[in-house]
């Protein structure tokens, strides 16, 4: 069981989030056309092993988008950021 | 009732007062409380209890602890019957009936012990050779005998009527394990303030201290500590409680077993609980488990672990032999020998060392214990259980002598319990001192203590939990107690001499085709160990999965550390080098029904019920499911099939006027300056231009451009719009809204709230829809300019407000009512009622699925994540004046090849064919490959008279007139279709916009 600790509610279960991918890759732009940088942002992921930015959905809780560092071999967790105006 | 002549006059831990019947095999037994289930049938010199897995040999009690290998029973009947349950760990209870199991027809006279006979054949790699290689149709034939004779006790069918609970638990410090060392750590972490769960697998506290004479010093201490912690409030402890699992975060997985150790559980209690315990850190306590060594026949009943002997004595007051050898390797066999011999057994003690320890050897003489350095036992002799051992000194194998016993005791040694600690992934090491894997790194939020750190003596045992207990509950906060702790113990057990590794006995001429079990459960011998290492196996993943070593329900706890060491030897390497196989939890068995909790039947998952249900209930509709939802999917009068009804239901509403519940749809409240331009952004449509009181189909993609819902959204104010979804989509696309919303487009002033369950829906549909509901909802204008097709109007009936879009799903002349869902049962009455006078009819998901069809909308099996806007025939209305989500990616080649499958219809050329869901559409007479498409959907059509369906097909519409085959592999079934366009009924859409 992964505790994540959202900056809006307090240290919950993973049980009480989704989870929602990777979240080290900036989003291009809604007015970008180039089908390149959209093709990097949408089927580009790095698969590493130790530290890793993702989101996180409080979909029982608050329903805010959580940024989620976390170690993908312990599972421990280093912070945890609202996704508002944290976004790469 | 016979007498118990194995059982001690005197001592143990057993409650003589409290007499205890109880069957084995129908054989009617009596013991008393505090027994189990193995220690009563050793007092009445019950031997063969089980029969082994593979070959059907006889097998006894080989521990008295969980990690038995062998006296595996099944309990209970009907319901409660519990398959393969340890007689170790089984409390004795009034009334217990306990069985045999993999024998038949009896555990004495088991014919499927002509197994033993094929022993030769039945070797490792047996299964993977006979049947998987070119002899591998030998498994069609073979596979229910051998699943007969091989196997452990079987499960039942009928519904277990004991309940099961979840629960959770928080605190500072977990101590794992009521031992000398769990007790210490929560004494001292108790002491210090911090908030301490012990828990305990057994009945009671005490671990190794429950196995020393009763009323010694040992169990002086015990009482001492209990009464301590008792006194102290933030201390909680939980006996027939195993910790079976550490987990990320500082969880951990318990079970508490609640009434195991009576019939059946009091009033409605839970038989088990489950708890997820989360804690600050963790002291992992949890002892060790004493191993065996192998030789010739070294599974014969009244074979046991020499602490299982200890055990038996001191705990349960039964001795189970009069003659007693016990064979060891290290000094823990003494002192089981002193109790022995002081409880009246002729007793044998043969060390492998040639120097045996002198203390230890000064008090066995004492008590008249014989002892013989330097000598290995070789051999066991007797059939129905052992009555002799053939030893030999160590370097003369061939060198026998016979010593007759109708008990043997075995120690090799101790193997710390380090589960907890590698659940996690931290690796364990081999300690060749102690020759034994004891903790290596540990894994964050966890200390050991005592055994399990390879702490063997009671003194370092309490100075580890102490010292565990005290850091664990620093690390939590908690300020170091200076009150000094009475915690010192009047036994000297360390050990005087080191451990001598020894494995394995050697074999001479005389017991060179004996069997020499290295794990007892799964029948895995020194020959299956050997072969596997000839045949390349020899990596300790490779060996388990070869030989089946290690993976029966005891895990191998008692025989893992022997096969790796055995296989470092076959391959002239040191043990650490053949490393250590992975822990997983659990632990121990856990059963499925604790588990699962009060998770079962219909509490399974959660019930989403449409306000409406009742009334569904109410006039028989049969439901269906639909993720969470139960939905009405038809509504048969008597004796009407699923096909009768709903075709009655469609071509009804097509003739008249039809309700449907529409609750489930998802509904999505959209607000906020920006509302105009966020739904721009994600639908691939234009909603700039969408005026005030107008609908609007629209369809979403995904950002690699594939269709992710379709649904109406309407405006109700300049910066309101209210959004419909997909039932089966609806949680999805909320919470990619959010996404949207909160990390791409920050700056959009809008909010979006899911309205779901707050609305009420239903849809009524039918040439005579308007006319009803111009009668019912008198302050809306209904004709054609007041109320056009995509519009939006708001009234009411009576108090309720009613929010009406003119929205057609089935082709038809349609409106979708939504009202506050308190109001739906009551809205839905009213419709219904006015409605009998244009012949309503109700109809369910079967109907609506029909009509859709018919008229050629796409829906789930279309919209299947696979499919572009194009593919579906609505690639039209992506705009290409604006950027909305997956606008560059559906631009993609692959996205824009011709021969992508897209939307046909198609229907049988011979009309009174049937078509299958599924079936996969070739060009005639080419059923190769994948095909050219597949059906997607079905219904039989009352307007066309004939079976028809929608298909995805290479080319699309481009193939329209063609006839293909459908192809349904699974009933052999071909049938000639053409393709044909999909909107099948009105395409002129004259019917919805009239
Ligand atoms: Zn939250």
């Amino acid at each position: 069981m992964i505790r994540i600790d959202c900056p809006y509610c307090g240290a919950r279960d993973h049980t009480e989030f989704s989870y929602g991918g990777d979240a080290s890759v900036p989003r291009p732009d809604i007015a970008c056309e180039d089908i390149k940088a959209w093709s990097d942002y949408v089927f580009l992921r790095d698969n590493p092993r130790g530290a890793h930015s993702e989101f996180w959905h409080h979909v029982n809780g608050c329903r805010e988008w959580l940024i989620v560092k976390r170690d993908t071999a312990t599972h421990e967790v280093a912070a945890v950021l609202p996704a508002r105006g944290n976004m790469p | 009732m016979s007498a118990a002549p194995f059982r001690l006059k005197t001592g143990g831990r057993i409650a003589r007062e409290r007499p205890l019947s109880f069957t084995f095999d129908g054989r009617r037994f009596e013991g008393f409380a505090g027994d189990t289930l193995a220690s009563a049938l050793l007092a009445h010199g019950v031997a063969t209890v089980a029969r082994s897995f593979k070959f059907h040999r006889r097998r006894g009690i080989y521990t008295a602890s969980s990690d038995e290998p062998n006296a595996l029973v099944s309990l209970g009947g009907g319901g409660r019957h519990e398959p393969n349950a340890r007689a170790t760990d089984t409390e004795l209870f009034d009334g217990l009936a306990a069985r045999s199991q993999n024998c038949w027809p009896s555990v004495n006279f088991d014919l499927m012990a002509v197994n033993g006979w094929f022993a030769p054949i039945l070797k490792a790699g047996f299964y993977y050779k006979t049947f998987m290689g070119p002899t591998r149709g030998a498994w069609r034939v073979y596979e229910h005998v051998i699943r007969r004779a091989a196997g452990l006790g079987k499960a039942t069918l009928q519904r277990d009527p004991d309940t099961y609970e979840h629960g959770h638990l928080f605190c500072d410090v977990l101590v794992a394990g009521a031992g000398p060392a769990g007790l210490a750590a929560a004494l001292a972490a108790g002491r210090a303030g911090a908030r301490v769960i012990v828990c305990e697998q057994q009945p009671r506290t005490g671990g190794q201290l429950l196995d020393q004479p009763a009323d010694g010093p040992g169990d002086d201490w015990r009482r001492r500590i209990m009464d301590e912690l008792a006194g102290l409030a933030t201390v909680r402890i939980m006996t027939r409680t195993s910790v079976f699992g550490a987990y990320d975060g500082g969880t951990f997985g318990l079970i508490e077993r609640l009434f195991d150790h009576v019939r059946e559980p009091p009033g409605r209690q839970p038989r088990q609980r489950s708890w997820t315990l989360r804690c600050g850190h963790a002291v992992i306590a949890t002892g060790a488990t004493e191993r065996a060594i192998v030789f010739a026949n070294n599974d014969r009943p009244g074979i046991m672990l020499a602490s299982a002997i200890g055990s038996m004595i001191n705990r349960y007051a039964v001795l189970p032999g009069r003659a007693v050898v016990l064979f060891t390797n290290n000094d823990s066999a003494y002192d089981v020998a002193c109790d022995a011999a002081r409880a009246g057994a002729a007793v044998t003690l043969v060390d492998v060392r040639r120097q045996p320890p002198a203390k230890r050897s000064g008090r066995c003489r004492d008590a008249g214990v014989a002892i013989i350095a330097g000598h290995g036992v070789i051999a066991a002799a007797g059939r129905k259980s052992v009555s002799g051992v053939h030893i030999a000194p160590v370097d003369a194998s061939d060198d026998t002598r016979f010593l007759a016993c109708d008990l043997l005791g075995v120690s090799g040694g101790w193997t710390p319990a380090v589960h907890l600690m590698s659940h996690r992934g931290a690796r364990p090491l081999y300690d060749e001192g102690l020759a034994c894997f004891v903790p290596g790194d540990m894994s964050p939020g966890q200390s050991a203590a005592g055994a399990c750190a390879g702490a063997f003596a009671l003194s370092a045992c309490i100075a580890q939990g102490l010292a565990a207990g005290r850091e664990a509950a620093g690390l939590c906060g908690f300020a170091r107690t200076r009150k000094p702790l009475r915690t010192s113990i009047e036994i000297d057990d360390a050990w005087e001499m080191p451990i001598e590794p020894y494995w394995a006995s050697p074999v001479n001429g005389r017991t060179k085709s004996a069997p020499r079990f290295v794990d007892l459960q799964n029948d895995v011998t020194i020959s299956d160990i050997e072969l596997a290492h000839r045949e390349g196996f020899v990596s300790l993943e490779h060996l388990k999965r070869y030989t089946t070593l290690g993976m029966g329900t005891d895990q191998g706890k008692t025989s893992n550390v022997a096969a790796l060491a055995l296989m470092a030897g076959l391959r002239g390497c040191a043990v650490s080098d053949v490393g250590t196989t992975t822990f997983r939890p659990p632990y121990m068995p856990v059963a499925i029904g604790a588990l699962a909790g009060p998770r079962v039947g219909p509490r399974l998952q959660p019930r989403r019920l449409s306000p409406m249900h009742d009334w569904h209930r109410d006039h028989g509709a049969v439901y269906i499911q639909a993720g969470l939802w139960e939905r009405p999917w038809y509504y048969p009068g008597p004796g009407e099939s699923l096909e009768q009804c709903y075709i009655r239901e469609a071509r009804q509403t097509r003739k008249t006027v039809g309700l449907t519940d529409v609750s489930p749809l998802g509904k999505i409240d959209v607000q906020g300056p920006d509302a105009a331009e966020f739904l721009n952004r994600v639908y691939i449509n234009g909603w700039k231009k969408l005026a005030v009181g107008k609908a609007r189909y629209g369809v979403m993609l995904r950002e690699d451009g594939i269709v992710a819902d379709d649904g109406t959204t309407s405006r109700l104010a300049d910066e309101h719009y209210f959004m419909t979804t997909t039932t089966a989509n609806a949680g999805a696309v909320m919470a990619r809204l959010e996404f949207l919303l909160q990390t791409a487009w920050p700056d959009l002033k809008v909010h979006v709230t899911s309205v779901s369950d707050q609305w009420a829906g239903m849809a009524v549909a039918g040439p005579r829809s308007r006319d009803l509901l111009a009668g019912l909802i008198r302050d809306v204008d209904f004709s054609a300019e007041g109320l056009p097709f995509m519009g939006l109007a708001h009234g009411s009936v009576r108090a309720i407000p009613v929010r009406i879009l003119r929205v057609s799903y089935s082709g038809e002349l349609a409106y979708e009512l939504y009202c506050p869902a308190g109001f739906g049962h009551e809205l839905w009455d009213r419709v219904f009622g006015a409605g009998a006078d244009f012949d309503l009819v109700v109809y369910g998901l079967e109907a609506m699925g029909t009509m859709r069809i018919e008229k050629g909308h796409v829906a789930g099996p279309e919209i299947d994540g696979r499919t572009s806007a194009g593919d579906l025939g609505l690639g039209r209305m992506a705009s290409t004046k604006k950027p909305f989500i997956g606008s560059v990616l559906m631009r993609r080649d692959g996205l824009r090849d011709a021969s992508r499958p897209a939307l046909v219809g198609i229907r049988p050329v011979e009309r009174t064919q049937r078509l299958s869901a599924g079936a996969i559409l070739c060009e005639p007479g080419r059923h190769e490959g994948h095909g050219i498409g597949h059906v997607s959907s079905i219904t039989f059509s009352p307007q066309m008279g004939c079976d028809i369906a929608l298909a995805l097909v290479s080319g699309g519409l481009a193939r329209e007139g063609d006839i293909v085959d459908a192809v349904f592999s699974m009933r052999d079934e071909t049938v000639a279709v053409r393709i044909v366009n999909p909107v099948f009924f009105d395409p002129g859409g004259e019917r919805l916009r009239g």
